[in-house]
Order: structure tokens, then C-alpha cells, then sequence
């Protein structure tokens, strides 16, 4: 047992536990962000995507131990009902979900897709998005709003984090 | 440490759900509305014949026509709030039946609220699944709106000493001919008034759909693209404790013996044993997961259990001939035989595959003063509800059952196992408790597709004709077991047969099996006579409906002819749930993988009236992805009682980079009904993509689409 320290959204949480917890766990059952959806607990479905220092991370499979000095962004940062980041307005606009679970997971990957890739081809996104599942099979919507996303506003869609 | 047993081992296990008619007496919506402070609320019973319906597992309680189905409730601010057991489980009712409300009561879909699926609030429903909201719900909840409607202009005619056929209902306001005009809100302020459906006038006619007719965006939807909505794992209550169950090392196994004395050492943290249930309570998952870890059981085990290999032997040798033959007969299927030109026999093999819908099974559970609310991931609130009755020998009224619109189902979600384990859990730690499944606990102790031997014996005579049908399902179920096409002498039978693992429903559930087998049959068939796969079927369809899904299909995807050299066509078309489907696949060779790559999806449906075009749409595509999976790779791998493949890592399901080029196209009956939609699309990729094949090898007869060249 030990504490770590995790920047999450822009606020210092200190945390007691093992090395190698999870750190969905933590964000969902202690900090009460549950935007990030348990998924798999593997890695394998992307439904708890979060940006660690901009990269596209597994939250459930991210150890806390391993988080010291690094900028842990949820979709609860991305934005709000009233006032959605332009990813988040593109899925809404292309009806990009059907039960909308893996969602969260699906912007915050979207969002750093884009942000490596300002103009992804559709080859480009099966490919950088593949760790995420849509188990409703909303991949062809979701490759549409990410493209819309990309075309529509490109600086706007790859910044993101309103911390 | 030993408690008094409140869970009886077998309530803890999977069983039929009872037979239970639960019908809400009136002064229950009475009740409703005194605590709504007034108002107009209007009642709706169930038609009778929505009572007959699919559920994976036989039929469970039916619903006795004059069952209440629904309550419509609008206040003295003009909103309106409609109640239905219905779920939304990501099928994208809540939006199709708020576009249903608002066109019939001719109010903004933005003044509209659907309560659903809570047993304290509303009216009892069998269930979501076989496809019937649409069909049946929607027509209940245009009705209720009609007569709302119809009260409403009452009311303002009677305030106006005017003739009610003077005036009209449009944006949520009575309006009339001189141009005053009353808003709902006004008409209803401060009076109770009460109506039932018996008065409605006729629902509009298809031409004056407004809402209806046109794509709505999902209700609610930013709540979900910002991951602010609530699914059963996100619940948030007071005090809130997580909770752990100790599952058995295999189907079937027991405890022998448990050492639970390093766990209930640990700060915070409760051990839970009743019977063979063994459960954790502790303050976070984390905890709950440690607390988990330091329990010790020692099992005994079932041993001489079927594998993934052998099941298919089992399955046979276990047929039970009493009570699950059901069987069709007629003609004379030997005489036939022994005419034959052509005899074409086979026997195919369909694997368990598992829903793995992305929200696994969830549920908090908080007691207060003897009575237990429970948050939870089902497509059964009432049956669970039911469940958790039973299972803690109290009535139903002191149990509530509230489903949050889901993370998905596809029809693995009829039971209430997981709503009894956070009961139990936090009546013992006194305080509310969470579980969340693990995706191999929902693997496992979820239930699965049936797998299911079909054996075909079939004939066909000089002309091309088909003179026998003998069908034999064993376990993978009867929906779609009838074939549609004419064939003179014929015995589809299905037989029950034990299971290894829990089964139960799923999307399309056994059509999905017997319209593979039944469609790679008829292409067999086909290739036996040497004719055209398209031609000999239209040849023996006598249902316009199937004709014309299969002729567009075929025409669309330039059969029988792919559109470049050395790729392969393959067709097939079937009815489900009153909707007619006809797919076509083109494939092109590969090395690797399956041995071929789907290049194109020709999707071709007609389910009657279209009431959301878009939504219909976005759940045609999501249903043949889905079936991607089954097509091309999923099936549950077992031996003596464990899962070998139950992750997401171990078991595939459609990716991005699965995804083929699908074209879809709604034929729109706006003549006829509207019939189910989510799940039919699905029974048609399998074969579709098999028959296809057939042009680079052979095909083996089971799914996963096996090519051996």
C-alpha cells in the first residue's frame, strides 16, 4: 500500500493503493467519474478511453503506479450537454451510437486521432480506432462523424479539454 | 460463520421465469395522479393479441387482454409524461416512441417524456425483446395520445360553449376557427380529468405523419456523447458500498470448502455466505476485488462435461422427445424420397455464442425498511422484479425494479441473477451495494446462444422441384424453424435438449440458425439441380413480400454476376417477425484469414411502414455487423465446464476493420403495418457470405463460415 498522486482534469486526487490498480477503478468507484465506461477490464473494447498527456489510453488497464507527473483527461473535461466539443457534435449530428455506451470511449480515441492525424482517410481510422468496439455496429457512422469532425473544424476538433 | 440461508440454490440458478400475470389495479394510477398534483391523465390497455410472444425460452406469463399498457399524464405546464414498461436498450424507442406521442397528440416531441421501465411507475410489461415495441407499443401509445387529444378539445369546446368539430389540435394548443386558442397546459390546469382509450379517435393516417416520417435524433443524446447519462454501473447512491461474488471454478461446480478468514480480517470489508453463494461487500471496487481475492474455496466439480468438440454428440444423445418435440408434418415424406432426382442430406453444427453487450450486467441494490430498490441492466423489469421476490420471500410490492436506458442487450439480458447478488449483498452489509460483472463473469455467468445440431434431408425431382423437407433442430431453437418456401411433403421438428452452459435469447436467436441452415440448404439444393440459387427459389416463394426483397437484392447486386472477374456472389433471403429480408455478398479470395474477404453487403429489407427512417437504418447496418460476427468468427470454446475463450481478447467481435462496404435499402410499405425491425436483418449475412464462399472451396456445414480448400 502506498500513495500516488493523479492530476485528473486539471485537479490533484491522492489515492492509497497498489502499484498496479487500475486506474478506472479509481476514477469511477472513488473519484465518481463514471463518463468512462467499464468495459472489458482488458484493454480489448475502448469503452474507457481517457488521454493521458494527450495520448489515447486504456484507463482499466493503466496502473496507477505508472501515472506520477502525467495530465489525466476524462470525457467529463471534454464537454458539457450545452456546450459539446466539435467530435462530441459530430456524433450527434451523424447519429454516430445506438445504446451509447462505448461513446465516451469512441470521442476521447476520436479526439486523439485527430490530433495525430488532422485528416484521417477511412483505412486511417479502422486502423487507430480498432481498440475500440461499437457493439450496436455503428463503425460506419462513427467513421463519417470522425471524418465530419475533421473537415469541419480541424483545429477546433483536435485541441479538446476545456481544463 | 453461518447465517440463516435466504437464497434457496435453486432460485440462485437459472430457471424458467413463473408464470406470473401481475395486472395494476386503478387506483394505483389513481394513486399516480393525486401525487401529480392533478391534471389529465389518460389510461390504455394491452390488445390481446400482444400477448403471444418470443422470448428465447418458450413463453413466459402472458399478459390477459385488458391489462393496463400504458398511462399518458400532462400537467397544468403543458408537459406530458407517458409511462411504459418498454426498456431502452439502445434500439432507440424512447426517440420512435416520443415521434408516435407527439404526432397524435400534435405536441412538441421537446414537451414529451417517456418514464420507462420503473415497476413502481409503470404499467407491467412482459418485456423488451421479439422485436414488438414498435409493432404493439407504438400503437398503444398512438391511441392513448388520440384520446388525449380528443379530451383536450372536449374540454376546450365546453370552456368555449362551441362545437368540438370547430376546432383543432396542432402544437400543443386546442385552436379555433376564430383564432383563440388554449395550450394543453391551460385546458388541464387545475382539474383532474381521467379517460381511458375506449373514445380514441382513429389514429392518423400515414400521410399525416409529421414526426414519424422523418430521421429524429436519439432523445437525450447528449447526455450520452457526453458520458453524463447514467447506465446501472454509474449509478450513484448515498453510502453506496461494492460488492464481489465468489464464482464457482466451473459450471456446475460447488463449494467443498471456504476459508473466509483472511477476508473478514480486512478494514471495511463484509463476507456474505448463504448456501452455495459466497459475496464480498467492501467500501470500492478495488477493495471488494482484494476482499474477493482472499477468499479460499476448495470446489468439487462436475466432471464427464461436453466440450466445444464433443457438444454436438451430447447434444443428440440428450434430445428429450416428451416435452420439446414440436413438430410440423405433412404429406408423405418417404414416397417423395424414393422419387427423388436429386437427394441432398447434411448435418450442421451451430456453436454457443455469447451477446458480450458492452454494459456488463450491473446492479445497486439499497434496502429501506423491508423494501428494496434495485438499479439494474434488464430487459425484464418486471420478471426480475418477480425474481428478486421470490428469491427473498417478500411480495412484489416491496420490491422495485428501475431500469436506466442500457449499454446494450441483443437479448442477453431477460434475467434477474445479478439484481438477487446486490440484494442479498446489501441486505447483509445494511447498506446499498453495487456489483459490476467482469467481462469474463458476464461470459460465463450470463447466458449464451444456444448452440444446435440441424440435420437436413431433401429432395428434389427431374423438374427442379422440391418434393421433401425433412427438418430436425436440436436445442438451437424453433423461431424461423418453418421453412418459406412451398414444398409439398415435409416434418420440421425441434427437440429440446440439456445444455452445459445457460442459454437463452438473442438477437434473432434461432432464426438466425435455421435461416443460415435453411438458405445454405436451398443453394446446395440449387447447385445439385445445376439452376440459378435466385431462380429456384423465387421458383417455390409464394409471398409477394419474400419475392420482391429477393428479386431487389438480386438485381442491386448485379446477380448472378459479381462485379469483377474471380470474386464470388452469394445470395439468401428470409422472414422474421413479419419482416422480409434478402442479403447478397460479394467476396474476393485471400490467402489468409477466412480465405476470402467481404467486399460488398447487399442489404435489402422491408418491415412494413417505416416510422424512423434513419433509426431503421442505423439498426438494419448495426444487425448485419452484429452478424458479421457470428458469420465469421464468434463461438463460445469449452471443456469440462470452463470457458477457454471468454475475454474480449480471446473472443472476437466486429471491428472497424471488419466493417464491409453495406448498402441498405427499406423497401417502405406505407399500406401495411409497422412489423419488428432490429433483429431480422441479422438471419441473412451468414449464408449470404457461405453460399458465396462455396465458389472458393468447400464450406463446412456450421458457423462460424468454415472454408476448407
Amino acid at each position: 500500500m502506498a500513495r500516488f498522486v493523479l492530476q485528473v482534469n486539471g485537479r490533484t486526487h491522492e489515492v492509497d493503493g497498489d502499484a498496479g490498480d487500475s486506474l478506472l477503478s479509481v476514477l469511477r468507484y472513488e473519484l465518481g467519474l463514471t463518463g468512462s465506461k467499464f468495459g472489458c477490464g482488458e484493454g480489448f473494447c475502448g469503452a474507457c478511453t481517457v488521454l493521458i498527456d494527450d495520448q489515447a489510453t486504456r484507463s482499466c488497464v493503466a496502473k496507477i503506479g505508472t501515472l506520477a507527473g502525467k495530465k489525466i483527461t476524462t470525457i467529463e473535461a471534454i464537454g458539457a450537454p450545452d456546450r459539446l466539443h466539435p467530435v462530441q457534435q459530430a456524433f450527434l449530428d451523424h447519429e454516430a451510437f445506438q445504446c451509447g455506451y462505448c461513446t465516451p470511449g469512441m470521442v476521447m480515441a476520436a479526439i486523439s486521432l485527430l490530433r495525430a492525424n488532422p485528416n484521417p482517410s477511412d483505412a486511417d481510422i479502422a486502423r487507430l480506432m480498432d481498440r475500440n468496439v461499437c457493439r450496436c455496429g455503428t463503425f460506419p457512422r462513427i467513421v463519417d462523424a470522425i471524418k465530419a469532425a475533421a473537415a469541419q473544424s480541424p483545429s477546433r476538433a483536435r485541441g479538446g479539454g476545456h481544463e | 460463520m453461518s447465517e440463516r440461508p435466504i437464497l434457496e440454490p435453486e432460485r440462485y440458478e437459472l430457471r424458467e421465469a413463473p408464470a406470473y400475470r401481475f395486472e395494476l389495479e386503478r387506483r394505483d394510477f389513481l394513486r399516480v395522479l393525486t401525487t401529480m398534483g392533478g391534471g389529465l391523465l389518460v389510461v390504455a390497455r394491452l390488445p390481446a393479441s400482444a400477448s403471444a410472444q418470443e422470448s428465447g425460452q418458450g413463453r413466459r406469463g402472458d399478459a390477459a387482454p385488458g391489462d393496463l399498457a400504458s398511462w399518458l399524464h400532462i400537467d397544468g405546464q403543458g408537459h406530458v409524461t407517458v409511462y411504459t414498461g418498454k426498456v431502452e436498450i439502445g434500439q432507440n424507442i424512447r426517440t420512435s416512441l416520443t415521434q408516435a406521442v407527439a404526432d397524435e397528440l400534435r405536441a412538441p416531441m421537446a414537451t414529451i417524456t417517456l418514464v420507462m421501465a420503473d415497476t413502481a411507475l409503470t404499467p407491467f410489461d412482459q418485456g423488451t425483446f421479439g422485436s414488438r415495441t414498435t409493432p404493439t407499443m407504438a400503437p398503444v401509445l398512438s391511441k392513448v395520445a388520440a384520446a388525449a387529444r380528443a379530451i383536450l378539445i372536449d374540454q376546450a369546446a365546453s370552456t368555449w360553449h362551441v362545437d368540438r368539430s370547430t376546432l383543432d389540435a396542432r402544437d400543443g394548443r386546442v385552436v379555433g376557427r376564430d383564432g383563440r386558442s388554449l395550450s394543453y397546459g391551460e385546458l388541464t390546469n387545475g382539474r383532474t380529468l381521467t379517460g381511458t382509450v375506449d373514445a380514441a379517435p382513429p389514429p392518423m393516417p400515414r400521410e399525416a405523419w409529421v414526426e414519424r416520417d422523418k430521421p429524429a435524433p436519439k432523445v437525450g443524446g447528449r447526455a450520452f456523447v457526453t458520458g453524463q447519462h447514467a447506465y446501472s454501473p454509474d449509478i450513484q447512491r448515498p453510502n453506496l458500498l461494492f460488492g464481489k461474488v465468489i464464482r464457482p471454478i466451473a459450471a456446475g461446480a460447488t463449494p467443498k470448502t471456504v476459508d473466509d478468514a483472511k477476508a473478514r480480517a480486512l478494514a471495511g470489508v463484509t463476507v456474505v455466505r448463504d448456501g452455495d453463494f459466497i459475496g464480498v461487500v467492501a467500501p470500492h471496487e478495488r477493495a471488494a476485488k482484494a476482499a474477493a481475492a482472499a477468499v479460499s474455496v476448495e470446489w468439487n466439480r462436475v466432471t464427464g462435461q461436453p466440450s466445444s468438440q464433443t457438444i454436438y454428440d451430447f447434444l443428440k444423445k440428450t434430445k428429450r422427445t416428451g416435452d420439446g418435440g414440436s413438430q410440423r408434418a405433412s404429406g408423405d415424406v418417404a414416397g417423395a424420397r424414393a422419387g427423388a432426382a436429386h437427394v441432398v442430406d447434411a448435418s450442421y453444427h451451430i456453436p454457443y455464442i455469447a451477446h458480450v453487450p458492452l454494459e456488463p450486467r450491473s446492479a445497486v441494490a439499497e434496502w429501506n425498511d423491508g423494501k428494496v430498490t434495485i438499479w439494474c441492466g434488464t430487459q425484464r423489469p418486471f420478471g426480475v422484479r418477480s425474481e428478486v421476490a421470490q428469491a427473498f420471500h417478500l411480495t412484489e410490492d416491496l420490491v422495485r425494479v428501475i431500469v436506466p436506458d442500457m449499454g446494450s442487450a441483443y437479448g442477453g439480458k431477460h434475467t434477474g441473477e445479478h439484481a438477487i447478488e446486490a440484494a442479498r449483498l446489501a441486505q447483509a452489509a445494511g447498506r446499498p451495494v453495487k456489483i459490476v460483472y467482469t467481462r469474463a463473469e458476464e461470459f460465463m455467468w450470463g447466458y449464451l446462444r444456444p448452440a444446435g445440431v440441424i440435420d437436413v434431408h431433401a429432395t428434389i425431382d427431374a423438374s427442379g422441384r422440391l418434393t421433401s423437407w425433412e427438418y430436425e433442430n436440436y436445442n438451437s431453437g424453433s423461431a424461423g424453424l418453418q421453412t418459406p418456401y412451398a414444398v409439398a411433403n415435409k416434418r420440421e421438428v425441434f427437440y429440446a435438449t440439456d445444455s452445459p452452459f445457460r442459454q437463452g435469447s438473442y438477437r434473432g436467436l434461432a432464426a438466425t440458425a435455421n435461416n443460415y441452415v435453411r438458405e445454405m440448404h436451398m443453394d446446395a439444393l440449387a447447385r445439385a439441380a445445376g439452376i440459378d440459387a435466385v431462380t429456384f427459389r423465387l421458383a417455390h416463394i409464394t409471398d409477394d413480400r419474400l419475392r420482391a426483397v429477393l428479386t431487389k437484392a438480386a438485381e442491386r447486386s448485379g446477380w448472378p454476376n459479381p462485379s469483377q472477374p474471380g470474386r464470388a456472389l452469394g445470395i439468401a433471403c428470409g422472414v422474421e417477425k413479419g419482416s422480409y429480408i434478402a442479403t447478397a455478398a460479394e467476396l474476393s479470395p485471400q490467402r489468409d484469414g477466412n480465405g476470402f474477404r467481404i467486399e460488398r453487403l447487399v442489404v435489402v429489407y422491408e418491415c412494413g411502414a417505416v416510422v424512423n427512417p434513419d433509426g431503421l437504418r442505423n439498426q438494419t447496418e448495426g444487425a448485419v455487423i452484429m452478424g458479421l460476427g457470428g458469420a465469421l468468427f464468434e463461438a463460445i470454446e469449452f471443456a469440462d465446464g470452463q470457458m477457454l475463450n471468454g475475454t474480449m481478447a480471446d473472443y472476437r467481435v466486429p471491428r472497424f476493420k471488419d466493417v464491409p462496404r453495406i448498402e441498405v435499402e427499406l423497401i417502405d410499405r406505407r399500406d401495411l403495418p409497422s412489423a419488428g425491425a432490429g433483429e431480422t436483418p441479422i438471419i441473412c449475412v451468414a449464408p449470404a457470405i457461405g453460399s458465396a464462399a462455396r465458389k472458393f472451396g468447400t464450406v463446412a456445414n456450421q458457423l462460424p463460415v468454415t472454408l476448407r480448400t
